[in-house]
């Protein structure tokens, strides 16, 4: 009996001292925040367009730290999914259509005879990228609009226009070469079987 | 002295943990798909088992022996470790707060590494003095890191080679662990005594 | 020995390189040709690094050659000039010689074909006038790095000038097969080129000259000596050997001095400026000569060209144009290539312009020039490795790229490569390796882009956000002053109608600012008080006991910060009418709609009215006109309150026999949780009482030296009692006069410490009794209790008690008969401090009639069967709670009416008003002690009983439910006895008396 007992208090010093341990580390390392949010919003397109749901990148950044999928940005579109995949180190999804699809880079353009200076998009404009007063015509600033389509929807006359950033030939970039699964010369014959298969 | 160089030479390399004694191979196939976090893992583990085989060696000698409860040395070291591990996820979160989202649940999983465990069973079983422990201990969390490393650098360039199809992922690397085992067999004969 | 000297340059070696078959010959076969002029000519306004020049034409305008038709943009940008004179047709998107095939903003020129110049200004002072005006007038001269890149070449000056320059190397390695522009320029424009490089060293002033050539030119090598020699030019020569790429900068750098440019970083910083030999040519011209760079030397060649050769060719001239020239043959064609076959790309159309950086024009053949070999799998042969000439690591890059892993092909130094081609060409499996990394590249590029315009995105969405958080933190500072700001008003109008008759107004406005500011704070303090009580309003609807706590805290508190700020403003004449507002906006939260609350409204603002005029009586004892209207606001007080027990004498008819309908039931609710905030706010003023019995204490420190230790308990005892009573009010008006006194004058001084003397003295009786209690309830017998010092202490405490109360009633009388003015205000506040007590006493037993009254109709709103009712004790409650209410109001109606005459005729004989007071005041005294005991006991009771029920209702609470109704049962029992003592000493002070 006395064995089981001493067995028993033994256990329960060393739970009780290591617990005080514990106890001290918790208030010694107490993490205060969460600075992976930073991280987080540094790869967010930070288009302020909320179709994450999110009024705003930060608050989705947020809400990914806290463990929301990370696929709801269209804006940022497979590239944001893939460094944010890296970043928190799981699986790259493909972007969830509820949320909206990747679109090519858009800008507003007002059509500024239709303007009737309402300032409505002014306000709606996440980023203080259009120009205007009341009863004043207003335009985009094409380089600090971000194509969050924020801007259309309040426009009683439907002047503000999404259009595509076309490629230039300052903005053009390489194409990826097609690899070799495009020239059906592989090597390995099960490679050649999957590539049958798709 | 040399029998310290001994310890620290048969625990990184002969008697590697992980590919010799197959002890801790949850993390070294878990948290060696990147080079970055491998390292901290490494470090963690380096850490935790140091720590892990002082604590429990002091724990045997100085509180179970004297009382003659060796029979509760398992719940014990799992206590210490346990405890350990808790108090090294702490001092991550604190630090390194990428690190540790990134090493997510294999931190606290290093408290079921068996490596740790067994590092602190062995010191037990094979006598190890105090320094003798701490050295076991030490040496066998090199060795793992040294594996983890070497293995996460490999899968890191494999991951981007074009490997046949049906091998790709995991079972490229289970090949590849594989073959650093049977390398790391050949040090076996390194020690001639 | 110039020779000699020109042959001692060193000549190093660097990583890798190949050896491409050279197809040099081809175009040199033919002396340099002229094209003839073409229909039109194509001017990009892009055709350099950077920002794209601004056009200075417009459609229509005449030109002619050497005009200026487009200048820079910005600092990164060059001029673009006619390149021969006619009439600018469009400035329209065509198509441009570009990799991607895309169109870009071209001017289109038709030339009259009479090639008149413009006026040349050659800048022949270049040696004396300064560099700066030098490299712009290069600059307006439209000159560019012509090797390829394009680069303006001002600014490349400029950078050179970031460290003192140990090589100036003049590029005329030429390695890429085929092309021989740079060759025949050196042979047909040798002494210009010799000139050039004069004027560019002068401009950068380096150690070394050197010209890098390959050894595959012996003709322009031997050209550029003979001008050296004859020119005793210290300019050196360099022949490096043939291999790919020697012509790129960094490489050539390498070979000509051993020194690497380090990853990331300018030849300028190894102190090293590089030029290629078109350029010099175009600066010799330039500045010599006053052309602007209008026309270039480019090879034409491939095998699909008849004769192929060199062209000096103007710029804009399109592809098409000089084919013809050359003589293709279309059917021989398969890739017409922009460059060279190692660095150049492939044009998708003739149409595109020759620019200012466009060497070659490779017409090639299927045979010269396959189609790329499908790609295949890597090897890991390693030869590109062997082959990259910057050292980098391609096959690593490679994996990198494929895998879009760009970080760590970064990290590779991706950013090195210069797209020599070398290890494409050398892949055994075809695989185009210099496409990847352009891809890479370009990816990169495109994300850090993008990662700029996300900063910057955020940066003014932040800036956005604060933006709008100072609009409306601003705006909300305006709501609150405006609300501040007729508060204030409300407080004016309040302040008009008492205040106007006081000839202390006049001495408003010195203190205005003060009492505005004061003013301020308490509208806020009343604000969250306001906000506070309808918390704990809820809070009681819903019976959270610890929310109830809380917010109770918070609400004394509050009280207590609005009352020391009224108790400031107060001291300010002027702002003393403030007060009322604020008891005011006590008395009416949550308004019910209610006649008896509106009467009791009108009690409490009539006697807060009241209480207002007293203290201004005390402080100006001598105004007539203020005691003339202090007795008729106490007549208005009195009419009220009839009103008010009217009123309330219906309500009990109503419910007591049931019948009571929806609504006054509500009302009555309604008006129980008002006063239970009533309750609340009085226990806040009860902490303020002894707050300021301390500070009493304090100044009269030696009077009451032997009974402090003993007071100091008592009122600990006495707060905790008082908390459990939850209605300590009548205590509470005690503290007013007690306030105020000190500062009017000594009688009222005196007056004052009486009463403290009084009050410490029946605490400490309070004590001895609790402490009896105490030793009951732990069930001593009374022997044992008799035993204890404590029966002795009561009698003691009691005995001092009756005393200082015969002191009180004497010393209240002496003033008022040595000074008649204080003596009615004396009386007149006593008068009023009973009046007040007594309405609270009939507040609190209207709100136990209505408490019970609840709790009978909960009760029946849960069904219960009348018997279940009457088995319950809350009838029983009610009619005694009924009971008390009407002995209240009969006592109300009682000494509403003496001091009414006491104070209104000050003349009258104030002994006898005094006398008649001093025997009135103990006995209230003791009485309004039994009735908060009483009323205690029925809270106690209440409190059981609404536990009891809770216990019904939550049956799995049951064990902390009991246990409150056990603490409960212990408050109820100790009150009880309080009571009895309480009772007790009343009859004996009366037997005394």
């Amino acid at each position: 009996m006395f064995t089981v007992l001493l067995a028993i208090g033994i256990l329960v010093l060393l739970s009780l001292i290591f617990g005080a341990i514990l106890g001290y580390a918790n208030v010694r390392f107490h993490v205060e925040g969460d600075p992976i949010v930073d991280q987080i919003d540094a790869l967010l397109p930070q288009t302020q367009c909320g179709q994450c749901g999110h009024p705003g990148c930060r608050p989705y950044a947020e809400a990914i730290a806290n463990g929301e999928a990370i696929n709801h940005c269209p804006p940022g579109g497979q590239v944001t999914i893939q460094a944010l995949a890296d970043l928190l180190d799981v699986e790259a999804v493909p972007l969830d259509g509820d949320h909206g699809t990747e679109n090519a880079k858009r800008v507003a353009v007002i059509r500024e005879d239709e303007c009737i200076g309402c300032t409505k998009c002014i306000q709606a404009c996440p980023v203080d990228a259009i120009l205007g007063a009341a009863k004043q015509m207003h335009t985009v600033i094409a380089d600090e609009c971000t194509g969050c389509d924020l801007c259309v929807e309040p426009c009683p006359v439907d002047c503000i226009d999404m259009v595509e950033v076309g490629v230039t030939a300052k903005t053009w970039s390489w194409d990826k070469p097609q690899g070799i699964a495009a020239t059906s010369l592989n090597i390995i014959a099960t490679d050649r079987q999957a590539e049958v298969t798709h | 002295m040399t029998e310290y160089l001994l310890i620290l030479v048969s625990t990184i390399l002969v008697n590697n943990f992980v590919l010799v004694q197959f002890l801790g191979l949850c993390p070294f196939m878990g948290v060696s798909g990147k080079l970055e976090t491998s390292i901290g893992m490494a470090m963690a583990t380096t850490f935790v088992l140091t720590l892990s085989s002082l604590c429990s060696y002091l724990t045997y000698t100085y509180i179970l022996q004297p009382f003659g409860l060796e029979y509760l040395q398992t719940i014990s070291f799992i206590l210490v470790i346990a405890v350990v591990v808790q108090f090294t996820e702490m001092v991550v979160h604190k630090t390194s707060p990428l690190l540790y989202r990134v090493l997510g649940i294999f931190l606290p999983l290093i408290t079921t590494n068996c490596a740790v465990l067994g590092v602190a069973l062995q010191n037990i079983s094979k006598q190890n003095g105090f320094v003798e422990s701490i050295l076991y201990g030490f040496g066998a969390a090199v060795g793992f890191s040294f594996v983890l490393i070497l293995f996460s650098a490999m899968r890191e360039r494999i991951n981007v080679a074009d490997v046949p199809t049906v091998f790709k992922g995991s079972a490229i690397g289970m090949i590849t662990a594989g073959l650093m085992a049977l390398a790391f067999m050949g040090f076996t004969a390194l020690v001639q005594i | 020995m110039q020779v000699g000297k020109q042959q001692t340059a060193n000549v190093f070696s660097f990583h890798g390189g190949i050896h491409p078959p050279e197809n040099k010959a081809q175009s040199l076969q033919l002396p340099l040709g002229r094209p003839s002029l073409p229909n039109e000519l194509i001017l990009p306004l892009g055709q350099h690094i950077g920002q794209s020049s601004r056009p200075l034409v417009k459609v229509g305008d005449k030109v002619l050659k050497g005009e200026t038709i487009a200048i820079n943009n910005g600092f990164l940008s060059s001029f673009l000039h006619a390149p021969t004179s006619g009439t600018i047709a469009a400035i329209e998107e065509r198509l441009i010689a570009h990799p991607s095939g895309l169109s870009d903003l071209c001017i289109i020129l038709s030339p009259d074909g009479n090639e008149t110049w413009t006026t040349l200004e050659p800048l022949n002072n270049w040696q004396d006038i300064s560099k700066t005006d030098v490299l712009a007038y290069l600059s307006e001269m439209g000159i560019i790095g012509m090797g390829g890149a394009g680069f303006p070449t001002q600014v490349k000056l400029q950078g050179a000038h970031k460290n003192p320059l140990t090589h100036f190397i003049i590029n005329a390695a030429e390695c890429e097969p085929y092309i021989t522009a740079d060759d025949m320029l050196i042979r047909e424009k040798t002494l210009e080129l010799v000139l050039g490089i004069e004027i560019l060293q002068h401009l950068v002033e380096a150690d070394n000259i050197v010209i890098g050539i390959e050894d595959n030119k012996p003709t322009a090598i031997a050209a550029l000596k003979s001008v050296l020699t004859e020119r005793n030019s210290k300019i050196q020569i360099a022949v490096v050997p043939t291999k790919y790429p020697s012509g790129g900068e960094k490489q050539l750098i390498q070979l000509l001095t051993g020194k690497e440019v380090p990853s990331g970083q300018y030849p300028a910083d190894i102190g090293v400026l590089c030029q290629n030999v078109g350029t010099c040519v175009a600066v010799h011209d330039a500045v010599t000569l006053g052309k602007p760079l209008i026309s270039r030397f480019t090879t034409l060649t491939g095998d699909a060209l008849k004769n192929p050769q060199n062209v000096e060719v103007l710029l804009g001239t399109p592809v098409a144009h000089l084919l013809e020239y050359a003589d293709s043959e279309p059917k021989k064609l398969s890739r017409l290539i922009m460059g060279g076959p190692m660095m150049g790309y492939t044009l998708d159309s003739a149409v595109v312009p020759i620019v200012k950086t466009s060497n070659c024009i490779l017409a090639a053949s299927k045979k010269e020039l396959p189609p790329p070999a499908p790609e295949q799998a890597c090897i890991r042969c390693g030869m590109c490795e062997q082959a990259c000439p910057a050292s980098l690591l391609p096959q690593q890059l490679l994996w990198f790229s494929k895998s879009q892993e760009f970080e760590k092909a970064e990290h590779h130094n991706l950013f090195d490569c210069i797209e020599c081609g070398a290890c494409s060409y050398v892949c055994p499996s075809s695989i185009p390796l210099v496409q990847y990394y352009r891809h890479s590249k370009s990816s990169i590029r495109e994300a850090r882009e993008a990662n700029v315009k996300s900063d910057l995105a955020k940066q003014r969405f932040e800036a956005r956000k604060a933006r709008q958080d100072a609009e409306a933190a601003e705006k909300e500072a305006k709501r609150l002053a405006r609300q501040k700001a007729t508060s204030d008003k409300a407080t004016d109008k309040k302040k008009a109608a008492p205040a106007k008759p006081a000839p202390t107004a006049a001495a408003a406005p010195v203190t205005s600012d003060e009492s505005k500011k004061l003013k301020v704070d308490i509208a806020i303090g009343k604000s969250k008080l306001k906000k506070l009580q309808k918390q704990l309003l809820e809070a009681q609807e819903n019976e959270h006991v610890e929310e109830i706590n809380s917010l109770q805290l918070q609400v004394t508190d509050q009280e207590k910060t609005i009352a020391s700020l009224e108790e400031q403003l107060a001291q300010i004449p002027s702002a003393a009418p403030a007060a009322p507002v604020a008891n005011t906006a006590k008395a009416s939260p949550a308004p019910v709609s209610d006649e008896l609350k509106k009467a009791k409204v009108d009690v409490a603002l009539i006697g807060v009215k009241l209480k207002k005029l007293q203290k201004q009586l005390i402080e100006t004892p001598d105004d007539q006109e203020l005691k003339d209207k202090i007795s008729a606001f106490e007549t208005d007080l009195k009419a009220a309150q009839d009103t008010v027990s009217k009123l309330s004498e219906n309500t009990q008819a109503s419910t007591s026999t049931s019948t009571a309908a929806a609504e006054p039931k509500a009302s009555i609710s309604d008006e129980l949780k008002k006063l239970k905030i009533d309750a609340a706010i009085a226990k806040a003023a009860v902490k303020k009482v002894e707050k300021a019995l301390k500070k009493a204490e304090e100044i009269n420190a030696p009077e009451i030296d032997a009974i402090r230790q003993q007071l100091k308990e008592a009122q600990q005892r006495a707060d905790e009692l008082e908390k459990a009573l939850a209605n300590p009010e009548a205590t509470a008006p005690k503290a007013v006069p007690a306030q105020a006194k000190p500062a009017t004058n000594l009688d009222a001084d005196a007056i004052k410490k009486r009463k403290i003397d009084l009050a410490i003295a029946k605490a400490g009786v309070k004590k001895a009794e609790k402490n009896i209690q105490l030793l009951k309830e732990q069930g001593k017998d009374e022997a044992e209790i008799n035993a204890s010092e404590w029966p002795s202490k009561l009698k003691e405490a009691q005995d001092k008690l009756a005393a200082l109360e015969k002191d009180q009633a004497a010393e209240t009388s002496t003033p008022s008969v040595a000074k008649e003015a204080s003596a009615p205000a004396a009386t007149t506040n006593i008068d009023a401090d009973a009046a007040k007590k007594r309405k609270i006493d009939l507040a609190i037993a209207k709100a136990g009639i209505k408490k019970a009254e609840k709790n009978i109709q909960l009760l029946k709103d849960q069904s219960k069967d009348e018997s279940e009712i009457e088995a319950s004790e809350w009838p029983k409650k009610l009619i005694e709670a009924q009971q008390k209410l009407a002995a209240l109001e009969a006592n109300e109606s009682a000494p509403a009416a003496t001091p009414t005459p006491a104070s209104s005729p000050a003349e009258k004989t104030a002994n006898s008003t005094a006398d008649s007071e001093a025997k009135v005041e103990p006995e209230m005294d003791l009485a309004t002690q039994i009735k908060k005991e009483k009323i205690a006991v029925a809270l106690a009771k209440a409190q059981i009983n609404k536990l009891n029920k809770r216990l019904e209702n939550s049956p799995e609470d049951a064990n902390s439910i009991r246990q409150e109704i056990g603490a409960a049962e212990k408050r109820l029992q100790s009150a009880e006895t309080l009571l009895e003592k309480l009772i007790h000493s009343q009859t004996n002070m009366q037997e005394n008396r």
